[in-house]
């Protein structure tokens, strides 16, 4: 197995990301520059945090049309493996229509960077199936442009599929529509989430719940081929 | 070829909460600006555009506007042009 971290002019978790799937849980890792476009020898793509291209325009805005978003279209498209982005990799994925909805300013105008509790809205995706269903997990968020906002025919479909993998607990910390944080695609091949697993992976850090999400889709990619991954 | 200026407002959909424009209201009526309502904080980028024609120039900017200028999911635009 071997997974992929994306480096955008502005990335700033690429490492921690990079540290928790290589040092952490053993997986080969690569560091990938925004300009490859050769993504097909990765079972795992990560867009991870950060500030691409300064955020100009909007957050993501730019990046999605960076070389290696547009190789990720046909790897999804033939179902090669897992994408998965984190705050601004979530971003991204809006931006570049890979995910549905859009993330616009938090309702507060701040940039929030605290530690939050999120429900587990359903465990049974490759991203979520090591929590309990209604579990409270701790993970920590920082963003500014967090608020999730779909319109209601996507909010239908995403709860129809059970697309809406977590929701913020207790307070709403940006806005979101139904307090959304993290969400898949139809196929449940592509997953977003606005919070920080990389930053709760060791005990140091808190609960450890964000190594779970790690853990949890490097066992879906185990246990399956990625073809079979259409089934989620 | 003809140049032209283009103007490019991306404004928040009419049915998107805008905080930004929320808070701005707040400090108008602060500071003494009777009867406003409904603010809207958006952007505005503007660049020249070589182009054969006006139509033309308009077509090119209403698709980038569409596909990069603006998100369609929260955001709506308008497009002035000026001969130059």
């Amino acid at each position: 197995m071997r997974a992929a971290v994306v480096v955008f002019p502005g990335s700033n978790c690429d490492h921690d990301t990079y540290y928790v799937l290589n040092d952490l849980l053993g997986i080969e890792t690569d560091l990938v520059w925004y300009r490859q476009t050769d993504v097909d020898r990765y079972d795992l793509i990560v867009l991870p945090g950060g500030f691409a291209y300064g955020d100009y325009l909007r957050a993501g805005a730019i990046a999605r049309f960076a070389p290696v978003v547009q190789a990720l279209g046909e790897y999804i498209a033939k179902q090669r493996g897992i994408v998965l982005g984190i705050c601004n990799g979530f971003q991204i994925l809006t931006e570049a229509g890979l995910l549905p909805g859009a993330l616009t300013k938090n309702i507060s105008q701040r940039f929030i960077c605290k530690t939050v509790q999120l429900r587990v809205e359903n465990n049974a995706t490759p991203l979520t199936h090591l929590f309990e269903y209604g579990q409270i997990i701790n993970l920590p968020i920082a963003h500014g442009e967090g608020r999730y906002i779909a319109p209601a025919e996507t909010l239908e479909r995403l709860k129809r599929n059970r697309q809406i993998l977590l929701t913020y607990h207790g307070e709403n910390p940006n806005g979101s529509v139904d307090a959304i944080a993290a969400i898949m695609d139809e196929t449940g091949t592509v997953f977003g989430m606005m919070p920080h697993p990389e930053r709760n992976s060791e005990r140091l850090f808190g609960s450890g719940d964000g190594l779970k999400i790690f853990q949890a889709l490097i066992r879906e990619l185990a246990s399956s081929e990625p073809s079979n991954l259409r089934t989620f | 070829m003809k140049e032209f200026l283009v103007r490019v407002l991306v404004e928040p959909k009419p049915d998107l909460l805008d905080p930004q424009g929320q808070a701005v209201e707040r400090a108008m009526i602060e500071l003494g600006l009777r009867n406003v309502s409904q603010t809207r904080v958006g952007k505005l980028i503007t660049f020249k555009l070589k182009a054969l024609s006006a139509q033309a120039a308009r077509e090119r900017v209403a698709e980038i506007a569409q596909k990069f200028l603006a998100n369609p999911v929260i955001e709506r635009y308008s497009i002035e042009l000026e001969e130059l």
